[in-house]
């Protein structure tokens, strides 16, 4: 059995509660909500922390799928499964049960929570792709009020968000635009393991041609701008066969991944490129379908 | 994915029913299940003693090093911490190195020099594994790194660093050679075949990885000199007699106790050094200690199985038939040559690698290196390196139809040993002592509808889908072994058992195998209850302690019912041989006059006349008479030796779908048809299949322990090392023939391992199938998505 270090604990009660005892603790303190990172790092002794702040209890406070007029909210302690099984993201977000079947098992995605992932900031993580993929914004609130920041600004890089000591992410907001879906695709050498590679893409259209698409890429270096040329090739454009295979391409070329026991460099940057034309194509088949996207239409629920 | 809607219905399960009350052979529940899934099994890690210490290892971040210093004040001086040792504390017992189960040596604390990563440097006791954790890191020792020895295929060159230091005069990596066969005249079959192929061949190293990692807690007891080991271990005799030899200790005051044990597939058949430092330290500090190894530990420092890296060579008419088959191996086998196996068979018995097929000529030339790795080369669910042949033949054949282009079905019946060569003498020397092999061919490409499968291969493969399909024959030589041929550290490998029979007819089975999982407790009292024709529900099967069941070499080459389960048969035997004579007694007629009818003798001619064998055990246990010369009570022991192994056999067939954008295989079906001669339990057989096959499965495309360039072993925890779950198999489809082994008493084989013998080549022929349009013979395991994506490229390369 692998056993941490010796470490303090104690459970917040609100989201005030959890910043003030993180402004008290110091920097030796975190937050702990699923705590299926970093209980593993504490047991293998590479996280040794002196405090530990349960948040758990703000699952109340900070657990919910709200759908406003144009755009849905997030709490940051939604726990995986309540994300793989809520009818609202799965009528205007389809990315997010695609993504959520395929992350762990459910012993993990029954304790593990969107807010939690997203700070984790794995390269590997799925919902950072998910989120970057919706150009959703992260609410973080510290002492001094909440502040609001794109993906882009969240994630600083592997391991490193623009979550302050003594701040919290508290919500994740997703904007609502007509005529829209998503879908994700994901490789991985066995279910539940990390990406090798991870592909979301999303598609707004205008008739026949397509008004604005994202793609975001999971555990092929850093990636949450959407990847901007892929929007810039696609907007205007009628889907088709070569145009997603321009995306892929692009996709491709907008990668750094690395080699390792997952696959190989250019194993993984084909995939970018495959992953990226499959979710592409399954978006728009999901549009034509009306599965999805109609925002009107599914807010009536 | 599997799903449950997709799963055909079972109607074998209907048989599975404990109220038929089997009297002997048949489906029957286990009789373990109802505590392990109450959760109330009993491991070792559940043994709590008065006053028991926990012990914890400190192990070398580094593969290889000097060690320079170790300082152990800071965690001496830890307020819950009752000792520290290094290895020079051990060198001044004498403890500081123990023999391994090849006659190696093995350190138990590095002493000056670590020679692989993970390996034991120093132990702390403590009041608690938290507090013995903490108190590791404050151990500071300092090492001054060699570069290491971790490619295989240079390790014997000149300039190769020397890791064996140790052995006086040693001046390379040279563990040992091996060969068997007869060199020349496969060099003539060669010489003259229409066809040669060759392949180099990787069977990666893989890890058993039990649910149960390995630990012990030892309790010596200074008053009465008694030493109580609860280990982990598949050979608690075995384990126990090392343990005298090395210690010194008397063997009559050393009870090593196995109580259940999580898995143990070949990674508990050696004694560990962990175990040896709870010995020690119980030893010095006079109270019970503990030692439980974490999941890491387990990966990086405990025995491996397979690393070897073959080259394949077939030679054959260009109409099919095979002629001979050459080979040429490099073992890896670490930093020390820890490999089980008996002492005669260095290469245990990769000497099957000739396979199912009637050859002219065979030979094989090994040589095994160190390398700065973890040791070991265990029986990991192999009978002692067969898997690593099987696939050795299984994939070199399916080459050679490749450039027959044969189908590989045709190409094997074409060559199998046919029924009446029967025992049949391969050119390596090993007697197959029975087979139809054509018949549990047949009867496997029968249940998978093979020529269908090839008509929607074909389709597919006109519309760019990738379906393979694999096949694969193999032949098991399990059950050592003939004493004198087999023995581990000069101990035979014959097994003791005892039964007896309570006055109320109720009976006691004490084995000197050792359950794993493998269902002994149901499976033994079975075997019983067919001889003696009481039910097994009334029969306790007792393993796992020295102190209480006869010796024996316990339990791992698939050898519990060929050499174990006979010893329970003729043990049975002698009891009812016994009862006999009794109830000729009892009926007042001489023993020729009865005659024996499943639990009860009675008279010829008069069958109302009989006695149960309760009535009879009573009567030995009674105040009555008893015939002449027979003395009271109704019990009997053996010692089974085994006159040669027994060769369980089985075809396999295969079918995967590989992703053409993704190169991700999916195994859509498996066939497994199994031949292990007798059936005691036919629902335990399945589920031994079952769990081998996936074992197969994951070998084949996703385990591999993996080193870097420093040695480092990136497989240490179950993120990095993976291992198959129920999404990554099918429903496994299973089928069986019997043929019985005629010299067993029950005619049964071993089966524990077939399936993981069978099934990777099987997985790893249907993957290079379905690349065939690529134009692909060959790729080595683990296919994960990203080497199959390589194949695809053209580059199917090794992974070592």
């Amino acid at each position: 059995m692998q056993v941490p270090a010796p470490f303090e604990s104690d459970r917040a009660t609100s989201v005030e509660h959890a910043i003030g005892l993180l402004d008290r603790l110091g920097e030796e303190a975190r937050l702990v909500a699923g705590g299926h990172s970093l209980l593993p790092m504490m047991k293998l002794r590479l996280a040794n922390l002196e405090y530990l702040i349960d948040i758990n209890d703000l699952h109340g406070e900070l657990g919910y799928v709200r759908v406003g007029a144009d755009e849905v909210r997030i709490g940051a302690m939604t726990r995986h499964r309540e994300l793989l099984e809520s009818p609202e993201l799965a009528a205007l977000f389809p990315i997010f049960a695609d993504a959520e079947a395929v992350i762990a098992d459910p012993v993990v995605r029954n304790r593990g929570t969107i807010g939690g992932s997203l700070c984790q900031a794995d390269p590997s993580e799925d919902l950072s792709a998910v989120c970057t993929t919706l150009n959703a914004t992260c609410v973080i609130r510290g002492a001094g009020g909440e502040r609001t920041v794109t993906m882009e600004q969240f994630h600083r890089g592997p391991y490193e968000t623009a979550v302050e000591h003594a701040e919290i992410l508290t919500e994740i907001r997703i904007p609502v635009r007509p005529n829209g879906s998503s879908a994700y695709a994901k490789v991985e050498r066995r279910a539940g393991d990390w990406a090798v590679t991870s592909a979301g893409a999303a598609v707004w259209m205008d008739g026949a041609v397509i008004a604005d698409a994202r793609v975001g890429l999971a555990a092929v270096g850093p990636n949450t701008t959407g990847i901007p040329a892929i929007s810039e090739a696609l907007r205007g454009q009628e889907p088709s066969e070569e145009l997603y295979e321009r995306a892929g391409g692009i996709a491709a070329e907008a990668c750094s991944p690395t080699t390792d026991n997952r696959g190989s460099a250019d194993y993984k940057r084909h995939l970018a490129d495959e992953l990226t034309r499959r979710t592409l194509r399954r978006s728009v088949e999901r549009i034509r379908a009306g599965e999805a996207g109609d925002s009107a239409t599914d807010r009536s629920r | 994915m599997t799903t449950l809607d997709s799963r055909p219905d079972r109607e074998d399960l209907e048989h599975v029913d404990n109220d038929q009350h089997p009297v002997g052979h048949g489906r029957m529940l286990r009789k373990e299940d109802p505590r392990f899934i109450r959760g109330m099994g009993n491991y070792v890690d559940d043994i709590q003693l008065k006053g028991m210490l926990h012990l914890a290892i400190l192990r070398s971040p580094v593969a290889h090093a000097n060690i320079l210093s170790i300082d152990t004040s800071a965690a001496q001086a830890h307020p819950k911490v009752k000792a520290v040792v290094t290895g020079a504390d051990l060198a001044e017992k004498g403890l500081a190195w123990m023999p391994t189960l090849s006659n190696d040596v093995q350190a138990v604390l590095a002493t000056d020099r670590v020679r692989f990563q993970g390996q034991e440097v120093a132990f702390v006791v403590a009041e608690d594994r938290y507090s013995a954790r903490d108190a590791l890191e404050l151990i500071d020792v300092e090492y001054d790194l060699l570069p290491p020895v971790i490619d295989v295929r240079t390790a014997l060159a000149p300039d190769a660093p020397v890791i064996r230091t140790d052995l006086e005069g040693k001046q390379d990596n040279h563990c040992f050679d091996w060969e068997t066969g007869d060199a020349a005249a496969t060099d003539a079959v060669f010489a003259k075949a229409d066809v040669v192929v060759s392949e180099d061949i990787v069977y990666p190293r893989v890890h058993p990885a039990p649910m149960e990692t390995c630990g012990c807690v030892a309790d010596y007891e200074r008053v009465s000199g008694k030493l109580t080991l609860w280990t982990t271990s598949q050979a608690p005799h075995a384990h126990r007699t090392v343990y005298a030899l090395v210690s010194g200790l008397p063997e009559h005051k050393i009870r090593v106790i196995s109580p259940d044990i999580g898995g143990g597939f070949g990674n508990k058949v050696p004694i560990y050094p962990g175990y040896v430092c709870a010995i020690v330290a119980s030893l010095v500090v006079g109270k019970p200690v503990k030692w439980v190894e974490d999941r890491t530990e387990n990966l990086v420092s405990t025995g491996f199985a397979r690393d070897y890296v073959m080259r394949g060579e077939i030679a054959a008419t260009r109409d099919g038939k095979i002629l001979a088959i050459r080979t040429n191996v490099i073992a890896d086998h670490g930093a020390f040559n820890g490999t089980a196996a008996p002492l005669k068979y260095p290469a245990g018995f990769f000497g099957v690698f000739t396979g199912s097929y009637d050859l002219e000529a065979a030979y094989c030339k090994m040589t095994a290196v160190y390398t700065n790795k973890a040791p070991g080369g265990v029986a990991y669910a192999c009978s002692f390196r067969i898997t690593e042949a099987v696939y050795l033949v299984e994939r070199i054949v399916d080459c050679l139809a490749y450039e027959l282009e044969m189908d590989p079905v045709e190409l094997r019946r074409r060559n199998l040993i046919r029924p009446e060569q029967f025992p049949y003498t391969t050119k390596t020397g090993w007697v197959y002592d029975s087979g139809e092999y054509e018949r549990a061919l047949d009867h496997a490409l029968e249940i998978a509808g093979y020529d269908d499968l090839r008509r929607e291969q074909e389709e597919k493969r006109s519309r760019g889908e990738l379906m393979g399909i694999g096949v694969s024959f193999f032949t098991e030589a399990v059950g050592a072994g003939p004493r004198k041929d087999m023995d581990i550290l000069g101990l035979g490998m014959a097994d003791g058992s005892e039964l007896r029979v309570h006055p109320t007819g109720k009976a006691v089975l004490r084995v000197s195998c050792m359950n794993q999982g493998q269902g002994h407790e149901t499976t033994f009292a079975q075997i019983v209850a067919e001889e003696l024709g009481i039910p097994p529900d009334d029969i306790q099967v007792v393993n796992g302690d020295t102190d209480q069941t006869p010796f024996g070499l316990g339990t791992y080459g698939s050898r519990s019912t060929p050499v174990s389960g006979a010893a329970a048969a003729l043990v049975a035997r002698k009891v009812r041989d016994k009862a006999q004579i009794i109830a000729s007694g009892m009926l007042e007629v001489s023993v020729a006059d009865l005659e024996w009818e499943k639990g009860s003798f009675r008279v010829k001619g008069d069958p109302g006349r009989s006695v149960t064998i309760q009535d009879i055990a009573m009567r030995a246990h009674g105040a009555g008479d008893l015939p002449e010369g027979v003395e009271g009570a109704l019990e009997a022991q053996i010692c089974y030796n085994p006159s040669n192994l027994t060769y369980p056999f089985g075809a396999y067939v295969c079918v995967v779908d590989v992703d053409p954008g993704t190169a991700q295989v999916k195994v859509r079906r498996f066939v497994a048809v199994d031949d292990c001669g007798t059936r005691i339990n036919p629902m335990i057989i399945e589920g031994q299949v079952h769990g081998g096959l996936t074992d197969g499965v994951g070998m084949a495309l996703m385990e591999m322990i993996a080193f870097d360039e420093e040695g480092n072993c990136i497989a240490g925890s179950l993120m990095d090392y993976l291992i198959p779950t129920a999404l990554e198999v099918p429903h496994w489809e299973t089928g069986h023939t019997v043929t019985p082994s005629p010299h067993h008493p029950i005619g049964a084989k071993g089966v524990g391992e077939s399936a993981t013998v069978g099934s990777p080549p099987a997985v790893v022929n249907a993957v290079v199938d379905a690349l065939k349009p690529f134009g692909i013979r060959h790729a080595d395991m683990p296919l994960t998505p990203s080497r199959v994506w390589d194949a695809m490229q053209g580059r199917p390369t090794p992974p070592i």
